[in-house]
């Protein structure tokens, strides 16, 4: 992998764990508009699948700030590995043209 | 914006699905063509980044926050067919992982954010680009392309929450559009400093100078 990889994989780690534990709690676009137009609560509960770390929170970590730094480490590197290999199956090795 | 479980019926979320998948399918087959295995890393990173990015909620007016969406960025620096691959795949982990966004409007939060984030975002960069070839013009069809791509985008979810007989559209479009005026411009200021960076510090996309798809 290139110095630039590297780098932006560094940039993307370092935002997710000292950047997000920051962030505004407030509700987003969508969420106001949700709120001003009373229909946010018919979402409550209607989660189809339960995820392993819920709202970017580990679970059981008593400090938030943590429990969201290390959510934003586990996101950055689940991202990478995820999207690297899903594109190794889809693109045929040793191709170089474009 | 992403859309949680329960927000759209089922009709409006199934044909949201359909298009999505449609659309993801060929951009799929274009980004087959057009990538090479040595540039896989580079989309890596992109999602990585617009996945930390999103993480780090900025206050704007009235008791809102806002993140960056990210479909501008990876349009202008890997072009649109690669961008809505790396969208897609960052919206399924919020997903799957952190339950931001729902199962049930996946196909929603992928066609408003990763296909038609993206496809405006490259409509309005490639326009803007065509009239001047100033440094100046860089940055603001950078800040043009990124603020429409998130208005655009809360316009589709606006649609898919009145076609769902949530919120009609003349109460919906005017409220998503007036909250996402603002976040569009915190897209638009971090979208255009980190491409400029980018571009300072070497790292060419042929795609920005062609039209192609990236190739250091």
């Amino acid at each position: 992998m290139s110095k630039k990889i590297w780098f932006g994989l560094a940039i993307s780690l370092l935002v997710a764990a000292l950047l997000s534990p920051f962030a505004s709690p407030l509700p987003d676009g969508l969420e106001r508009v949700a709120e001003d137009h009373s229909f946010l609560q018919i979402a409550e509960g209607q989660e189809v699948i339960s995820s392993p770390i819920p709202d970017y929170l580990i679970p059981g970590l008593q400090n938030e700030m943590l429990a969201t730094a290390l959510a934003g480490v586990v996101g950055v590197l689940t991202t990478y590995v995820g999207l690297t290999l899903l594109l190794k199956l889809l693109v045929k090795q040793g191709k170089t043209s474009t | 914006m992403h859309i949680p479980d329960g927000f759209l019926d089922t009709k409006t979320w199934l044909s949201t699905a359909a298009l999505g998948a449609m659309a993801l399918g060929y951009s799929v087959s274009k980004t087959k063509q057009e990538l090479n295995d040595r540039q896989i890393p580079q989309l890596g990173v992109m999602a990585a980044f617009i996945f930390a990015a999103q993480m780090v909620n900025f206050p704007v007016a009235g008791g809102t926050s806002g993140h960056l969406l990210g479909a501008a960025l990876a349009t202008i620096l890997l072009g649109p067919w690669s961008a809505s691959l790396v969208l897609t795949t960052v919206l399924i982990i919020q997903c799957l992982v952190f339950q931001d966004g729902g199962l049930t409007a996946l196909g929603a939060n992928v066609l408003n954010m990763a296909i038609i984030g993206t496809f405006v975002t490259q409509l309005a960069y490639r326009t803007l680009k065509g009239l001047s070839h100033s440094k100046w013009m860089d940055a603001v069809a950078c800040f043009v392309a990124s603020w429409l791509s998130v208005m655009v985008a809360a316009g589709a979810a606006a649609v898919e929450l009145a076609l769902s007989n949530r919120i009609p559209l003349d109460v919906g479009l005017p409220a998503m559009l007036g909250v996402h005026a603002f976040i569009g411009i915190g897209e638009g200021v971090i979208t255009t400093a980190v491409v400029l960076t980018v571009l300072k510090v070497g790292f060419h996309p042929r795609w920005l100078r062609k039209g192609l798809a990236i190739d250091e």
